[in-house]
């Protein structure tokens, strides 16, 4: 009965980091091994809590990037001034713990009977759970048309490079483009979502994820163009001075 | 500071109602109404505060003090908890 009665509440638990992955030179992918995972939804975050020998503790929140049915990971990027992430994406080594809680989030989630099509638009790590739900979409074989808009500030600073090459991606590097780049080299405006975005009539559910000032003019942008505000689901990383 | 949304509270909103809470409808007092995840949310200071995302008046306080979570809710005409299969309806 007691087990029974702690089904569902949402507790720390520890995870023990089983690879390690370097996506970019700032961002880091760990899996995670955490005993009683319960499965996550595509879109959710767990958060994180890291404790100093002297008592303090800091705690973040970061989207799983795994399908459901996965083991849960995390990418996480490097902010300089972060409490978290560099340790995360420096200091921590195959086999080392820390304290995890999730997965966590009802409302920016996908699942195959949300239907589409999909745009999903990301600004820097906000890529994160787009892959989970590009990631499910494929494991489930669902026929949902699917694009992602990905804003990066440099094509070194593209996470998940390979495997977007199999996906209907639309890059735009705001910063810097290598030799010979023909796609879009401007951060994104309404004219760019007019070009890439499905067009409203067949429909769309959009998932805007990066920093706020992302998030907020891709909204607005889409709303703009006669997309319905309830078709809309944003998620704010706050100011990580990119892209 | 920069405003995050809901969904960056959703482990602790959860923590507090022993449920998944992003989803839970907020009605402003200014008549405003959706899901908390929607909501502005600032982690800066000693506390959590959440504002409403069209008249930006605060809705939610969230702080923790001395082991008690005080949750200050007046800026809220209504906060719809969504209940779990296990809970069983009540007659009073």
């Amino acid at each position: 009965m007691a087990g029974a009665a702690l089904l569902g509440r949402l507790s720390w638990r520890v995870a023990t980091v089983t690879r390690v992955v370097d996506e970019t030179p700032r961002v880091r992918t760990l899996e995670l091994e955490l005993p009683g995972w319960p499965g996550h939804v595509a879109g959710q975050h767990v958060d994180v809590r890291l404790t100093a020998e002297d008592g303090y503790r800091a705690e973040r929140a970061y989207s799983l990037g795994s399908a459901p049915g996965e083991p849960p990971v995390i990418t996480v990027e490097r902010l300089e001034d972060g409490e978290v992430s560099p340790y995360l994406t420096e200091d921590v080594r195959l086999g080392d713990s820390f304290e995890v809680r999730g997965p966590i989030g009802g409302y920016f989630v996908w699942r195959p009977n949300d239907g589409g099509p999909l745009f999903l638009a990301a600004g820097g790590s906000g890529v994160v759970p787009m892959r989970a739900i590009l990631r499910h979409r494929r494991n489930t074989m669902s026929e949902v048309r699917v694009r992602l808009l990905y804003s990066s500030r440099t094509i070194e600073d593209v996470i998940y490079r390979e495997e977007l090459d199999g996906e209907e991606v639309v890059h735009t590097l705001t910063r810097a483009q290598p030799p010979g780049w023909t796609g879009y080299a401007r951060r994104v405006d309404t004219d760019l979502l007019r070009e890439v975005a499905w067009s409203v009539d067949d429909g769309p559910l959009a998932f805007i994820c990066g920093p706020t000032s992302f998030v907020e003019s891709v909204a607005a942008g889409l709303v703009e163009l006669g997309y319905a505000p309830r078709r809309i689901k944003t998620e704010r990383f706050g100011a990580t001075g990119g892209p | 500071m920069e405003a995050l949304d809901g969904n960056a509270i959703g482990g602790i909103l959860y923590h507090v109602f022993d449920r998944e809470m992003t989803m839970a409808q907020a009605e402003c007092v200014c008549g405003a109404r959706g899901p908390l995840a929607e909501c502005e949310v600032y982690l800066g200071g000693p506390g959590v505060v959440v504002r409403c995302r069209v008249c930006h008046s605060i809705v939610i306080v969230l702080v923790e003090v001395r082991q008690m979570m005080c949750v200050d809710i007046c800026g809220l005409n209504k906060l719809e908890v969504p209940l779990r299969a296990s809970d069983q309806k009540v007659s009073w």
